[in-house]
Parts: C-alpha cells; structure tokens; sequence
C-alpha cells in the first residue's frame, strides 16, 4: 500500500479538511491518508470529520507545532 | 463504519444576504466544509450576496458603522472611528490590509473556497428576484448558477437538517 501525505501545514481552516477530503476521494478503500497540519482547530475538526464521513481515524497527534493525523479511507 | 460513526445523509441549506469580503467566508467556509462531510448543500444567494456569485469577484470590506473589526496595527488592535473610514481610500486601504492578513494567516480566499464548492457540487441558487431589482444579468454569475425565489429556498430548507441564514 503507499503511503499517501497531505501537507497542510500553514492553512487554516477549512483548507486542510477540504484538501484531506479531495485526497481521500481519489484513494481506494482501505487506504491511508496522513495529514500534516498547524491549525490547532484541525485536532476537533479531523475527528468530527472522521464521525461524520465514516473515514475511521487511526491517530491524532501532535509534535510542538506540527499536528498529525492518520485517516482510512472507507 | 466505525462506533459511533453518524449518518452521513445529512443535508445543509445557506441563505447568503451579505456582499463584502469579510461576510462572504462563513456562507462559504460552511459550505464548503459540509460539502466535505458529504452533507448535500444548497446555497441561495439574495441581495448583496449576489456579489458572491459575480464571475468577476471584485470584494471589499468596509470599517464603517463596523465598530466589532479591530485589525491587528502596528502591535494593537484598532477600530477605526466612523469620521475616519469615510475618508475616501479608507475602505480601500483597509480590504488592501485584509487581503494580506488573509494570504499571511493561511486563510483560503474566497475564489478558492468558491471553486472547491462548485467542484462538490454545492447548488447554488440565485435569487431571481434580486437579479431583477439590481439589473445584475445572468451571464455576469459564474457558470452553473440556478435560478429561483422565496418558495425555491423555503422548499430546500424545509428538507434540510441545518439552516443558515448569513
């Protein structure tokens, strides 16, 4: 499987969401996508994201500024 | 579909009334972001948010009567006395300064936010009776615009889960 990263770091919101849902959607089931961000608020927003899309999210990290998040595709 | 997953058939309509730079992001920031949920969502555009829809995007803010928009200046954060933003060139100035606080922060402009909601499919409606009031044609909105009125958005909004009004 490859290893699929989105680098959002340096945009706000919605952007990282926005660009981590255009990524998904071209990957097949299964798949996982990680997400690098800044955005403190993309912690809260990934997990909804997560709930309401039933894209599963594996982790939610965060490493000083840099968040991390894992997500797999449904 | 994990635990506690909710169902994704979820539906948003948005009336957007308002035509500056600064209120055109929560109608299009919503949007955009429900359409990414997989919510199906609905845009009506009405008054001066018929700008929104304008293929040339020609945004500006203005600071007057707006005591709420303290810009961060010069290490503070300052709101511009109402005798001050009538000056000719202050608005402009002050869109000029938002625009930049806009590419420094991050933040998505509202080109973008625009295209990424006509690339998932958002419907957007255009308020006919508004195109009428404003002589503002068709062909002046960008591409994929529908038309209709009151009982047109009254309809969606009565089969959709959440309802904005901007």
């Amino acid at each position: 499987m490859a290893e699929h990263v989105l680098d959002a770091k340096g945009l706000n919101c919605p952007l990282p969401i926005l660009k981590a849902k255009k990524m998904l959607k071209s990957l097949p089931a299964g798949d996982v996508l990680k997400i690098e961000s800044t955005d403190p608020g993309s912690v809260a927003d990934f997990a909804a994201f997560a709930r309401q899309t039933g894209n599963e999210l594996l982790s939610s990290e965060s490493a000083g500024d840099v968040y991390t998040f894992e997500i797999k595709k449904s | 579909m994990p635990d506690g997953a909710q169902s994704n058939s979820k539906s948003m309509s948005i009336i957007a009334t308002k035509g500056t730079l600064d209120w055109a992001y929560p109608p299009f920031i919503l949007g955009t972001a429900a359409a990414a949920m997989d919510m199906e969502v609905t845009m009506f555009f009405t008054f001066y948010g018929l700008n929104l829809l304008k293929k040339d995007l020609d945004l500006k803010i203005s600071t007057l009567g707006n005591p709420g928009m303290k810009m961060p200046m010069m290490g503070m954060h300052m709101a511009l006395p109402n005798i001050v933003s009538a000056i000719p060139g202050v608005d402009r100035g002050a869109t000029t300064m938002m625009k930049n606080l806009i590419k420094k922060k991050g933040v998505a402009s509202i080109e973008d936010l625009r295209e990424a909601a006509v690339e998932s499919d958002v419907r957007m409606i255009a308020c006919q009776m508004t195109l009428d009031l404003f002589e503002i044609k068709k062909e002046d909105l960008i591409d994929g615009v529908e038309l209709g009125g009151a009982v047109t958005a009254l309809e969606v909004a009565g089969q959709s889960n959440i309802n904005y009004f901007m």
